[in-house]
């Protein structure tokens, strides 16, 4: 933002995005195409055995400066509604604002498109290969995302899909996503898929036995998910302000907001 | 007269709506599995492209493409293994520990994963297409040498682009018999007995090569690709996670598990006595 206003000549170029061209020593200006803009804050998502859950901060960055203090990064996806009441499926994106903003609008058009074709709405595992073929189709010109998608599967377990910028994607259990990701993934390893968990007293050193994996109930991954934000925000600059969460079950979509520390 | 009239004259509405084309591009804003693909508005892509998402040209990159790998195939009697580890790597950083790197293409063809997931993912699964389209218009299976080439052209024909992949095709047809192709992004292909591809290459063929026999029975050439992968997650920091291990035969393939390296780690030391440059105790 601070190209467009400043009085400074050299910084009122021709750019092609908001970030300024760099600028040399000499002060000869550097052109280059720079489409992306890293707009910070963090995702995360976690599922049960018989729900899924979408969280993302609302804050939206460019550098050092905070933009907005809700932005929201985690969406409702293919209701038939412009409120999307109806949807049964979430997608958060966490990157470059504009292009999670369209991969979002993308994704929405053609899950709509899909019920209108099939008089049924999308399943999670057609929309999550749909979605990987979007971000494939810019592999050359990448939409500059971590995209996660989430719904129940055919057996109404919580199923989360992850995805990188260009489209490959995997099922987990849980992923974190975003400025903080490394922050919030080795705590989620920890307390839901229970890594370098054992048994008290069950052996010593290798022959420890690991700790029963079993699926964790709603209310505690909902603290899971408060408690990574909140220490996320103690130690990242790009997430704070408000934790939206979306909660799949199969009653619908519930949403949650909550705050975060606005320092 | 009337088949002049016919020619001639068009209801006076057939125009009103859209055609059944306009109608097909209003459904499908992109179609699925295709070819077109969106680029950035510079002279030179590739050039671009790969600033943004090298990082071995450009550490800082803004965009990190998951990389690093383990992967080997090699033929012996009884069919083909494909043993893979799990472990995909942004920069230093571990973006998953699971990852299947055995694309499983049809239920008798297996490709696999080194070099960029997404590359590997989407050419594999448009190759899987492909070779359905080959069984419904021949009415028979594709053979592994003309599938392997239908990969090849392809990715020849984006060269320069900046795909990453080194792939191995594995099956088992009646008129080939166990066959395995390798494929990388370059535009090779060749086929072969035995293939280690990735970061943790040189460390699988150590192994491989050293106890490597056409004769060998499926359990030991199941505990063979094991073991080679064990190896390299052991020596390679860009190698670990799981081990995937598949058996590909004349009538398809079979899974043979996705098991943690390290309970396999332990036991391979500890009931044969192997890496004893490793204590079990601090000294």
């Amino acid at each position: 933002m601070a190209a467009m206003f400043s009085q400074n000549p050299l910084m009122n170029g021709p750019n092609y995005s908001f970030n300024q061209a760099p600028v040399t020593a000499a002060g000869n200006k550097e052109h280059a195409f720079n489409p992306y803009t890293d707009n910070g804050g963090s995702t995360l998502a976690i599922s049960g055995s018989d729900f899924a859950i979408l969280a993302g901060d609302t804050r939206s960055t460019s550098g050092y400066n905070i933009n907005t203090r809700y932005s929201p990064k985690v969406f409702k996806i293919g209701g038939t509604t412009s409120t999307q009441d109806d949807a049964t499926l979430v997608l958060s994106v966490v990157g470059f604002a504009a292009d999670g903003e369209a991969l979002k609008e993308r994704l929405d058009a053609i899950v709509k498109m899909y019920r209108y074709q099939h008089g049924k709405p999308m399943s999670v595992k057609a929309c999550a290969q749909r979605l990987s073929t979007i971000l494939y189709g810019k592999r050359f010109f990448p939409y500059y995302v971590h995209a996660i998608l989430g719904g129940l599967d055919e057996e109404g377990r919580g199923a989360i899909y992850s995805y990188d910028p260009v489209g490959s994607y995997e099922r987990e259990q849980c992923r974190a996503a975003g400025a903080a990701a490394s922050l919030i993934m080795p705590f989620l390893d920890n307390q839901v898929n229970f890594k370098n968990q054992y048994i008290p007293g069950s052996g010593v050193g290798h022959e420890l036995q690991e700790r029963e994996k079993i699926p964790l109930p709603r209310n505690e991954v909902e603290d899971l998910v408060k408690d990574a934000f909140d220490s996320a925000v103690e130690r990242h600059i790009e997430v704070g302000d408000g934790l939206q969460m979306l909660i799949i079950t199969k009653d619908g979509i519930e949403e949650k907001y909550l705050p975060l520390k606005k320092d | 007269m009337d088949t002049l009239v016919a020619q001639y004259t068009q209801p006076k509405f057939e125009k009103e709506n859209y055609s059944e084309d306009d109608q097909m591009e209003l459904y499908q804003p992109t179609p699925s599995l295709s070819l077109k693909f969106a680029m950035p508005p510079v002279a030179q892509p590739s050039a671009w492209l790969r600033a943004a998402t090298d990082d071995h040209a450009n550490p800082n990159c803004p965009i990190k493409i998951a990389h690093g790998t383990t992967t080997l195939g090699f033929r012996f009697q009884g069919g083909i293994i494909i043993a893979t580890d799990s472990r995909a790597t942004a920069g230093n950083w571990i973006a998953s520990q699971t990852v299947k790197k055995v694309i499983e293409i049809n239920n008798c063809l297996l490709g696999t994963m080194a070099g960029g997931a997404a590359d590997c993912q989407y050419w594999l699964a448009y190759l899987g297409m492909q070779c359905r389209l080959h069984e419904l218009r021949h009415k028979r299976r594709i053979s592994v040498a003309a599938a392997s080439k239908i990969l090849a052209n392809l990715v020849y024909s984006y060269k320069g682009m900046g795909l990453s992949m080194g792939t191995m095709c594995a099956g088992v047809t009646p008129s080939e018999g166990p066959a395995l192709y390798y494929i990388d992004s370059d535009g090779t292909r060749l086929a072969g007995n035995l293939f280690c591809v990735g970061s943790g290459q040189t460390f699988a063929y150590g192994v491989l090569d050293a106890e490597y026999r056409y004769d060998l029975s499926d359990e030991e050439a199941l505990e063979l690709g094991r073991r080679s992968i064990l190896a390299a997650t052991h020596r390679d920091a860009y190698s670990g996670g799981f081990i995937n291990l598949y058996h590909v035969k004349e009538d398809g393939w079979v899974k043979h598990g996705f098991s943690d390296t390290n309970p396999i780690f332990w036991k391979t030391k500890l009931e044969k006595g192997e890496f004893s440059n490793v204590t079990s105790e601090l000294v």
